[in-house]
């Protein structure tokens, strides 16, 4: 049974229909990246698996569980999910620490004792952990998605979403932040990541889903994709990209 | 012009009353508008509009109306409330409508992606409002709130329209009787400016402690 | 009968508003333009008079003169006391406004060769007075109740219509009081409903300060 399962999902905002059918499965362990040309609909279909922004048609399964039932326990389901925004989304009247340790804390019933080890400890994983009495303002950008990555992995999801994740960073920023995702997905964690850093794709993706006109327009394993895309748009999109955004490592 | 020292202390005794009334209207203010504030912003239709309605009613018609109803029209229709009661009762009323007018916009002033981040993490709406939304909406309506306690301090005077002794009314009292109006008055004027400013002083302490960097009128998204 | 005290209450409420608006502006210019002298002198001002409860400024203008044996009619005391302490709250509404403006405005003006006052005049104070527009629907949704305080000082305003009426007719007091309160609800969102008609017609596109001041 796959970890993630996406079926046929639709969403539309207003009269525009954003995403037209997307279906597509996630094992355990595995990272996805998702790529594409703007306003695809790849933030929107990442809200809609952690029912943010719940779709209008299609379903959406988490381990068997379905989570697009009417009856289905959301907040439990998303306390397994993890999400890193592009905007970070940092509590901002807490600090590093809190951050990371409110949601044990509050949603899944730890100590505050267990939570702050579990927080020092996670922090320590992104390198922050002499930030941990900072508050977000006085983070760089980098830091606070650093921060940002600590707070959803602390809950120890089944599976991390990663909308955009360094768009709003300045480039020297970016490769501290990538570092932390690959180091993730070398552990195993289940990734699921919207991006255009094609070099980290290159690195730890199983896979790479294109999207275009709010469908899925091609996936593939990142050799396959690269070298030998079977639709010109693919080749096109994925040039166009790596120019732009070069190799990291 | 004269004015006899004598009359410092039943002054002093009618501030006391001025500050208790204060401080207990503003205590009702800030509950019951936190109250009026979430309805406004959470309820589904049917707990939002009345809040709404009530908020607009309350502000949109003078605070003596609202006094007078309360101490002389209400007994009209059976109910008699005493008058300090009618003036707490009147004074808080109106400003929870106030206050809940407030802390709506410091609510929505709060990023979206703070009720996001916090729902993404799994917390139902009541935490993320307890956790996250209200810490920061408290701090970012602290300007409007103090602004308004100040406001309910000298509006309290009206209360001495239903007999009650605070500062002005034990201004008119002395004032009256020795048809000393001009010097009573300038002193009751200086006894309020006095006050303003020491609970200005205060509150801005107090701003000061609470500040988050980054939170509040110098965030940088202004 | 309610109606004939209104009356008097809306033609307060213009007057007051109107020394406000000539007091307030002066003293907003004087914060701003005027040196360190006048400057805190304007200042001064306005926090005294924001500061002071309006009753205590009714009783002060209008019992105050007669044990000096000046008569002092109602309405006169009530527009020079409310009227002063609008102008100090109109006066931080107008600052506001001309502090928002953008240096750029000013240093364009002189670079015309203007003088200071030909900009301030010219240039400033006609965006200035867009600026306000918010503030003041504010400062009018709060003078016009307060135009009821003046029932304190025996004006012959609505409030004291609705006394006379209750004094002949007990059991209606409650309904009274409900109508003088209609009568203001009314007021307020027609004034509001004016004022935003008003700053729609004038609004300049581009030039806005984000909400209120």
């Amino acid at each position: 049974m796959s970890l993630l399962k996406v079926e046929d999902v639709h969403k539309r905002y207003g009269k525009e229909e954003v995403l037209k059918g997307v279906s597509f499965e996630l094992e355990r362990g595995e990272t996805k990246v998702i790529i594409g040309p703007s306003g695809t609909g790849k933030s929107t279909l990442l809200r809609c698996i952690n029912q943010l922004s719940p779709p209008e048609k299609g379903r959406v399964w988490l381990d068997g569980v379905e989570i697009t039932h009417a009856h289905a326990k959301i907040n439990d389901l998303r306390a397994q999910i993890g999400f890193v925004f592009q905007s970070f989304n940092l509590f901002s009247h807490l600090t590093a620490l809190r951050n990371v340790r409110i949601g044990p804390i509050k949603v899944k019933g730890m100590s505050k004792e267990e939570a702050t080890k579990l927080a020092m400890e996670e922090l320590a994983r992104v390198g922050l952990e002499d930030k941990a009495d900072a508050y977000p303002a006085q983070l760089s950008g980098g830091q606070q998605q650093r921060v940002s990555i600590a707070r959803a992995y602390a809950m120890r999801p089944k599976l991390i979403l990663f909308d955009e994740p360094t768009s709003a960073l300045d480039p020297e920023l970016i490769g501290e932040v990538l570092e932390a995702m690959i180091n993730l997905a070398k552990g195993g964690m289940t990734m699921l990541v919207v991006t255009h850093e094609m070099g980290f794709a290159r690195a730890v993706a199983d896979e790479i889903i294109f999207m275009e006109h709010g469908v899925i327009a091609e996936q593939g394993n990142p050799q396959q994709m690269f070298s030998a895309p079977k639709h010109k748009r693919t080749g096109e999109f994925l040039n166009k990209i790596t120019e732009l955004y070069g190799e990291t490592d | 012009m004269v004015f006899d020292l004598a009359w410092l202390s039943p002054l002093a005794h009618g501030l006391i009353l001025t500050l208790e009334i204060t401080l207990t209207c503003i205590a009702i203010g800030i509950v019951f508008g936190i109250l009026l504030a979430l309805g406004r912003v959470y309820g589904g239709r049917l707990i939002s509009i009345p809040c709404s309605i009530y908020i607009q009613v309350f502000r949109g018609t003078p605070l003596l109306v609202q006094l007078l109803m309360i101490y002389y029209g209400l007994p009209s229709w059976g109910i008699s409330l005493s008058a300090f009661t009618s003036g707490i009762l009147a004074l808080g009323l109106n400003t929870a409508a106030y206050q809940a007018e407030y802390l709506r916009g410091a609510i929505q002033a709060v990023k979206g992606g703070q009720m996001m981040a916090a729902r993404s993490l799994g917390m139902t709406l009541p935490q993320a409002i307890r956790y996250v939304i209200l810490p920061q909406a408290f701090r970012i309506v602290i300007p409007s709130w103090s602004n308004e306690l100040i406001l309910m301090f000298k509006y309290s005077s009206i209360v001495f329209s239903v007999t009650l002794l605070d500062l002005m009314g034990v201004g008119k009292r002395i004032a009256a009787r020795n048809f000393r109006y001009f010097e009573v008055f300038i002193v009751v004027a200086l006894f309020y400016l006095a006050l303003v400013f020491i609970i200005t002083q205060l509150l801005r302490l107090l701003e000061k402690q609470v500040r988050i960097p980054g939170l509040g009128e110098h965030a940088e998204h202004r | 009968m309610l109606l004939r005290g209104t009356l008097i209450n809306i033609e307060l409420l213009l007057a007051l508003l109107i020394v406000g608006l000539l007091v307030g502006t002066v003293i907003a210019l004087l914060q701003v333009y005027g040196g360190r002298f006048f400057g805190t002198l304007a200042s001064g001002y306005a926090w005294i008079f924001r500061s002071i409860p309006a009753l205590v400024l009714l009783f002060l203008f209008y019992f105050g003169p007669s044990q000096f044996g000046v008569n002092v009619a109602p309405f006169l005391a009530a527009t020079i006391a409310l009227g002063l302490r609008s102008s100090a709250y109109q006066s931080q509404i107008f600052r506001g406004a001309l502090q928002a403006i953008p240096n750029g405005q000013m240093m364009a003006a002189r670079s015309l060769g203007m003088s200071r006052l030909q900009a301030i005049v010219s240039i400033i104070i006609p965006q200035a007075f867009r600026l306000s527009i918010a503030g003041w629907s504010n400062e009018y949704s709060s003078v016009v109740k307060d135009t009821t305080l003046a029932y304190v000082v025996g004006l012959n305003e609505v409030l004291r219509h609705a006394r006379i009426i209750i004094d002949r007719h007990y059991d209606l007091a409650m309904l009274a009081y409900l109508a003088v309160a209609l009568i203001f609800l009314v007021l307020t969102y027609a004034g509001n409903w004016s004022l935003g008609r008003l700053e729609a017609r004038i609004r300049i596109p581009g030039l806005q300060i984000g909400g209120e001041l």
